[in-house]
């Protein structure tokens, strides 16, 4: 039996497709049938999830997921001209600028996927990276010396736990001025 | 072609050395990068992506890091070449889809290689064998570092580098370490480690990525989110939870050969048998023969076969592999015999 794809080559793959109930058997060769293999794989992707997502949050209560505007279907980027139906299409965004025309859809979709709306870690603005390490290092030791003042009150060490609670005052007013 | 170049040596990821290699393969490190003046790859009209292509390709060959690198347009190679690629781990399928103005830059040691227009347009990836993130991240960031003092990239402060799917924004990081679980399959714990990990918000897949199956009892590790954790703490979370896988199959390993010394002793030396002997075997055989052999290798039990052997036979035994081997096109049925006999040579140290 000859390939029903490309009528060429003898058939060795027997494929059985249902598609909306619709049964269709296909004899296949082996080239014909990798590539139907390929395209089976891109049936399913991120964009079905993704638009999945989307629409439980366009069924929540916009104060369920701390959104106050739901973005049009038609709603576009003035900068590369994609549609949110085009994204929700394919789970893609067209170029950075999307982010901010999208905002009020992405930022409960973005928590959704990650559990988190606030980047943490590096950045290409070296000033803004080392006054991050420096927060990070002030909050580390915020930690530790929080701890240390715990053990001394069960030692009933008063005089050093009030000595760490000045530090920590000192502590916490520096983080403080640091995020102003 | 010059791809053929890279036939001659081992991969980063196959040498079989560093922490942990008797069951960590590899560790891998990815980061996506987007230029902030230019549409995404997808959505970027022709004359656009060969722009970046163009700018990119000369940022990457401008790098240390990858001094004596190969320049790969998609474009230009065959069929062939750009599954030997995808084998390899250089490239993504998706790299594969539409060749047109994508690139892959690839350092001289196959340690770094870059991808240029995939979905982002930029994705650098940094692997090592054995279990080693630590340096994986270190080069990547170094690396990274090199190419923000030439490249403006897509950035925002509150969603990080900003990247075609939404589920990569934020550090645009994806790290992950293939193991080799074999015991923890025999013993049918696996299910029960695999979900415990994606409970923990990490995601566990085959060897050839996204929806591969576990062929040869390998699966790969990584984290699945990337906003709102710093690049060192995703790192150091992998890396705790794998510690942990590494113990229970470690665990699992003493317990068959304490409780089942004879039926494991049969199974290795069974598949290193059909392995020698085979004249026709196919890639799926092959690899579960040699995950079999491997395991025997690292529990000291088959002592007359070198690792990196073995695993130089994961990749040299793949359709395209063997096809650049042979230097032409081979049907399935003829690499079934090829890869047969390559496989006799090899183990018998020829």
């Amino acid at each position: 039996m000859l390939c029903d794809e490309c009528g060429k080559n003898k058939s060795t793959v027997h494929l059985t497709e249902i598609v909306n109930d619709q049964i269709t058997k296909l004899n296949l060769c082996e080239i014909c049938a990798k590539q139907k293999g390929a395209d089976a794989e891109q049936h399913f992707g991120i964009a079905d999830l993704l638009a999945a997502l989307s629409d439980v949050e366009a069924q929540t209560p916009a104060s369920a997921v701390g959104s106050t505007a739901v973005i049009a279907p038609k709603a576009k980027c003035q900068n590369c001209g994609l549609t949110y139906e085009d994204f929700k299409k394919v789970g893609r965004l067209g170029c950075s600028q999307c982010y901010t025309a999208f905002k009020a859809s992405l930022t409960p979709l973005l928590k959704r996927i990650h559990g988190s709306n606030q980047h943490l870690g590096k950045t290409p603005n070296p000033e803004f990276t080392k006054e991050m390490k420096v927060s990070y290092k002030l909050h580390d030791e915020l930690v530790a010396v929080r701890a240390e003042l715990q053990k001394a009150v069960k030692r009933e060490e008063f005089e050093e736990a009030a000595s760490l609670r000045d530090k920590i005052k000192f502590l916490e007013k520096k983080i403080k001025e640091h995020k102003n | 072609m010059k791809v053929d170049s890279l036939l001659k040596q081992t991969c980063e990821w196959l040498k079989g050395t560093g922490p942990n290699s008797d069951i960590v393969m590899s560790s891998r490190v990815r980061l996506a990068r987007n230029l902030a003046d230019f549409p995404f790859s997808h959505w970027a009209a022709k004359k656009q992506q060969k722009e970046t292509m163009d700018l990119l390709s000369e940022a990457a060959q401008s790098m240390e890091f990858l001094k004596n690198g190969l320049l790969v347009p998609m474009a230009e190679v065959d069929d062939v070449d750009k599954q030997f690629l995808l084998e390899r781990h250089l490239i993504s399928r998706e790299h594969i889809v539409h060749p047109e103005y994508k690139a892959v830059m690839i350092g001289d040691k196959e340690v770094v290689s870059v991808m240029i227009n995939e979905e982002d347009h930029l994705r650098v990836q940094v692997m090592q064998s054995g279990f080693n993130l630590q340096e994986c991240w270190r080069i990547a960031n170094r690396l990274d570092d090199s190419l923000h003092k030439r490249l403006k990239f897509a950035f925002s402060d509150e969603w990080g580098y900003l990247t075609a799917c939404p589920t990569n924004a934020g550090t645009g990081l994806r790290a992950s370490v293939m193991l080799h679980l074999p015991s923890l399959v025999m013993t049918k714990q696996i299910t029960r480690v695999l979900q415990a990990i994606t409970k923990l918000g990490m995601t566990a897949r085959g060897l050839y990525g996204e929806g591969t199956e576990a062929e040869g009892n390998f699966f790969q590790i990584s984290n699945q989110t990337t906003l709102g954790t710093a690049e060192e703490d995703v790192i150091d979370n992998l890396e705790r939870i794998i510690r942990q896988v590494i113990g229970h199959e470690e665990n699992a390993r003493k317990t068959l050969m304490k409780q089942n010394r004879d039926l494991l002793q049969d199974k290795i030396w069974r598949s290193s048998g059909t392995l020698k002997s085979a004249h026709i075997i196919n890639t799926k055989e092959t690899l579960t023969l040699l995950s079999m052999v491997r395991l025997g290798v690292d529990m000291g039990l088959l002592a007359d076969i070198d690792r990196r052997a073995v695993n130089e036979l994961f990749i040299l035994t793949q359709p395209a592999h063997l096809q650049k081997i042979e230097g032409k096109v081979l049907s399935s049925s003829q690499r079934d015999v090829k890869r047969a006999n390559l496989i006799r040579r090899r183990l018998e140290g020829k």
